[in-house]
């Protein structure tokens, strides 16, 4: 029997492993730190293949919004800098979460609360599969069905709101604006701030929703007092998610968003572009200098949406541990 | 002083609660009504089409429940308003996914003749007439790539679930988090940490290369999907194994994985169909190559490829070819997600 | 036990002293008979009443032909072993038994002559006229202790003219307002068990319920904490009807003036017999209770 003042100290317990289990666990180990090679490798070769690059602007790489080659032959004469595109990664990815989090949380509620039970699995199913239609299906019908459409409502917003800076153009012609390849990002990580928002909207716990239907609440308000609350974390950690995919889609913001060297605000304006179509745009035919350069736009993009994830990941972990 | 019997006649079991016929007739009025509404807006403003109807629907809705219910005080109006408005949110999100589907269907259905699925575009340019031509050599170089990429992805995918799980080694948060990190790297940045390396180094393009590029993407899949697979497992089996004098490796590969086989199918299937429509990472890898070839170490067709440079093209038979494509990828996708989905509740219901 | 009859008719508050729950001695019981006597000449119109109540999950059938009368301004016990459906029948009092997926019911539940489960009849309505407290204390924690004890009118969106005079109210009559005065404004979570199940007490009180149902609200609780509790629930019995589950007998034979004893034996739960306490503890008509209120099983 163990006492507090036992003369007696508590012996400690070694497992030991057998040969063959230590050379498993030391197999398995390092198969497990694979993820950590290639992330380390990721950094270490953009870096490596990009580094002249950022000798030779430095900071400006990445507030200077110009994109200029100059003499192949020479490439002292090239101003290369990746400010209009992170700008135009940013707005989109904004005008992706803006639009996507508000109708996120809402299926999330109807899906976990609304709708009926055999409704549910059958919408969870669905949920995983729209997740998983290729970016480059959702960029042809962007391109092809919503690309007319928000033409349509550009030209209305341009109408009556053009007083306000961002819905101003220059010339009244819309097309592939950041409003368009912003609307279908919203589109496309709808279902992953979905599924984050409607697994922690079901972890609610069940003790203080009774406790609001007893006090005479309806529906709405145990999800307006219990649900909301509890998941808001959650939430903000299931649209800095989307927020990262949002950041580093490639192939539908290429196909829906005029790649133009400017910083731009106007959202209706048919120019824009991010980090990621960038590279696919100038890497067919990128001469060895802008190579580098797009190798050191990878890194900066790379480093981005780590941060993104890193800060979504502990956010969404963090809600979890709270259960 | 009172003693009760149970009665032997049992009565029917009834649910007050649900929704009544009165409720049914409420809602059909209250959506009449929107409809209604909707369509006066319609005709007096200038919006038009479905999505016009269905905006004026979404504004008379909430504002139609809320007046049929204001008179029985501000704490019902409030829920059904909020009713109205989640169903309706939730209603306006579907709308893209159907049409989706059915766009894909609809326009990638004319780029099928009978031998689309067997013919390469080798003799074909992609503006040439539909009936010549097909998908053969994309679907193959997919395949391709995407068996490569699984041969790798998913034995380390596992081996990393399993040392979260197994192991429960001193870096297990680590590795959790750090797949959870590479998850969220941008497919291009894959695609780009390969041309910086593989590319570079062995002078080309390559299936290989594409492949690779495809294992970043899928292994943080597989790693997840195995990992909560593995959760399922109960100790008792672990015990039960340890007791019998197994050493660990032994309990793993004998008692634990097998056990869970087909979920671990499953996070295999997951993974491919996360990639299988990956395209920025081949552009910069795999690039692409107009006939059927198996040879890892030149360029090669995949189907996002194919759907991606025909578009380029701006011409009406190449777009309609990419529309085919489409069909044939969300194909591919449908399938391997019935198959994931059967086999997970074969598993559950065991 | 006579620390609590000098209390039942003032609000001082006991020192903060751990009393072990004693067995109910003879005193008490002379004590709930008096009034239980006072209490047989309630018109039988008013109250809560079950009338062959059943209960089913699924196709599990949980509950079968509960007939229970539960007079104004009196407290009745629900004893019996575990899943014996004591909860199960208390949450078919207010309605709380719908939530459950796949639940289904048969019978009648009167409230003033009416039938709750009727077409027509709004369950929140019910829910805010028939009061629960929970097993498990429960107060919001996004919400500090004050805003706790009117959440039900803030959810219910009702205005009230003087909220701080009904939050004293409330904690007053729930015992808990001398501990809790001075910091209203701490989060409901940072009081201790006990203070968090009188808090919920406050709560449901707030909406100045008719019938207070209470699902083994001590079970989590110290004995110095239920012991408080066990005050306030005979307290408020002066002003209104109360149904406690529990399976501490001690407790039953303490607060209530009626007990009904459930019984599952394999099949659905069912009543085996309801009486006054005192001749559920000292003469019961049945074997069956008779060995449970003993300890002889459950």
């Amino acid at each position: 029997m163990q006492t507090t003042d036992s003369p007696v100290a508590p012996r400690e317990v070694h497992t030991y492993y057998t040969r063959v289990d230590r050379v498993f666990r030391g197999f398995v180990a390092a198969s497990a730190l694979f993820s950590l090679v290639v992330l380390m490798l990721i950094a270490a070769f953009l870096l490596y293949r990009g580094f002249e690059i950022f000798s030779d602007f430095g900071f400006g790489f990445i507030t200077n919004s110009k994109w200029d080659i100059g003499n192949p032959e020479d490439t002292s004469t090239a101003v290369l800098g990746i400010g209009a595109m992170l700008v135009g990664s940013v707005i989109t990815a904004f005008i992706a979460i803006i639009v996507a989090v508000p109708f996120a949380m809402a299926s999330a509620l109807f899906i976990e609360f609304y709708a009926p039970r055999f409704l549910r699995t059958v919408l969870t199913a669905v949920l995983d599969l729209v997740a998983a239609i290729p970016s480059v299906i959702y960029g042809i019908w962007g391109y092809v069905v919503l690309l007319p459409l928000v033409e349509d409502w550009s030209g209305t917003l341009y109408k009556y709101l053009n007083w306000i800076p961002i819905f101003d153009v220059q010339t009244p012609i819309f097309g592939r604006s950041p409003l368009l390849a912003g609307l279908l990002l919203a589109i496309m990580i709808l279902p992953i701030v979905t599924s984050v928002a409607r697994e922690v909207y079901g972890q609610a716990p069940r003790d203080l929703i009774d406790a609001s239907y007893a006090l005479g609440g309806t529906k709405w308000a145990g999800i307006r007092t219990v649900v909301l609350p509890f998941g808001k974390s959650g939430l903000v950690g299931g649209a800095m998610l989307g927020l990262g995919r949002a950041m580093g889609e490639t192939v539908a913001v290429y196909l829906t968003l005029n790649l133009v060297f400017k910083t731009n605000f106007q959202i209706l304006a048919s120019a824009g572009g991010n980090v990621a179509s960038l590279i696919a745009n100038k890497f067919g035919e990128a001469t060895a200098y802008e190579l580098k350069a797009l190798m050191a736009a990878g890194l900066v993009l790379f480093l981005v949406t780590l941060l993104v994830n890193f800060l979504a990941t502990v956010i969404v972990n963090r809600s979890r541990k709270i259960v | 002083m009172t003693t009760y019997e149970t009665s032997t006649v049992v009565p029917a079991p009834r649910r007050p609660w649900d929704h009544t016929r009165s409720t049914a007739v409420r809602v059909a009025v209250l959506v009449f009504l929107s409809g209604i509404f909707s369509s006066v807006i319609n005709g007096l403003t200038g919006l038009s089409g479905f999505l016009g109807w269905y905006l004026g629907l979404a504004f008379a809705l909430p504002v139609i429940a809320f007046v049929g219910s204001v008179r029985h005080g501000w704490n019902l109006a409030s829920d059904r308003i909020a009713t109205a408005l989640i169903t309706v949110a939730f209603a306006a999100v579907t709308i893209p996914w159907v049409s989706i589907f059915v766009t894909v269907y609809q326009k990638g259905s004319k780029a099928f003749h009978a031998k689309y699925l067997t013919d390469d575009m080798r003799i074909t340019p992609s503006s040439d007439l539909i009936q010549y031509g097909g998908v053969a050599h994309a679907i193959i170089g997919t395949l391709i790539m995407v068996l490569i990429a699984s041969l790798i992805a998913v034995p380390l995918g596992i081996l990393a679930a399993v040392y979260i799980v197994e192991i429960k080694g001193r870096f297990a948060k680590l590795v959790r988090f750090l797949t959870q990190a590479m998850s969220g790297v941008p497919s291009i940045v894959a695609g780009l940490f390969i041309y910086a390396t593989v590319v570079v180094f062995f002078g080309g393009f390559s299936a290989w290369a594409g492949a690779l590029s495809l294992v970043i993407l899928m292994l943080p899949t597989v790693a997840r999907t195995s990992e909560e697979i593995l959760k399922i497992v109960p100790d008792d089996l672990r015990t039960a194994s340890y007791a019998l004098g197994a050493t660990q490796a032994r309990t793993t590969f004998r008692v634990v994985l097998p056990t869970v086989a087909s979920g671990l199918v499953t996070a295999a299937v997951l993974g491919i169909a996360r990639v299988v429509g990956e395209t920025a990472p081949l552009i910069l890898t795999a690039s692409y190559f107009v006939a059927k070839s198996t040879s890892l170490t030149e360029p090669i067709a995949s189907l996002p490829i194919y759907i991606f440079s025909s578009l380029g093209l701006g011409d009406d038979n190449a777009t309609t070819r990419a529309w085919g494509g489409s069909l044939v990828l969300l194909g591919v996708v449908f399938i391997l997600f019935a198959i994931a989905r059967t086999i997970s509740t074969r598993l559950s219901r065991k | 036990m006579t620390r609590m009859d000098n209390n039942m008719n003032n609000d001082v508050s006991i020192p903060e002293v751990i009393v072990p729950s004693m067995p109910a001695d003879q005193s008490q019981m002379e004590d709930r008979t008096q009034r239980n006597a006072e209490n047989l000449e309630v018109s039988r119109r008013g109250g809560l009443e079950a009338v062959g109540v059943h209960a089913w999950f699924n196709k599990h059938h949980a509950l079968a032909d509960v007939s229970l009368h539960f007079p104004e301004n009196t407290v009745t016990g629900l004893i019996g072993p575990s899943g014996c459906g004591k909860s199960t029948f208390l949450r078919l009092l207010n309605r709380m038994h719908e939530f459950i997926p796949k639940a289904a019911m048969a019978g009648e539940v009167l409230f003033e002559g009416n039938d709750i489960y009727a077409p027509g009849v709004n369950p929140i309505e019910i829910r805010r006229r028939i009061g629960m407290v929970f097993q498990k204390a429960n107060p919001f924690p996004a919400m500090n202790i004050g805003e706790n004890v009117v959440a039900g009118l803030k959810l219910a969106r009702v205005k009230t003219d003087d909220k701080d005079a009904l939050i004293e109210e409330c904690l007053t009559r729930a015992g808990l307002w001398n501990e809790v005065k001075d910091r209203l404004n701490a989060p409901g979570g940072s009081l201790s068990g006990g203070q968090q199940q009188r808090l919920c007490i406050a709560r449901a009180l707030a909406l100045k319920p008719e019938v207070l149902l209470l699902d083994e609200p001590c079970s989590a609780l110290d004995p110095g904490s239920t012991l408080r509790v066990e005050e306030t629930i005979v307290q408020l019995s002066q002003t209104m009807t109360i149904v406690i589950v529990t399976h501490n007998m001690q407790q039953a034979a303490r607060v209530s003036d009626y007990c009904a004893f459930f019984l599952s034996e394999g099949g659905p739960g069912h009543l085996v017999e309801a009486d006054l306490t005192t001749n559920i503890f000292s003469n019961p008509s049945d074997q069956r209770t008779a060995d449970y209120v003993q300890g002889r099983f459950g």
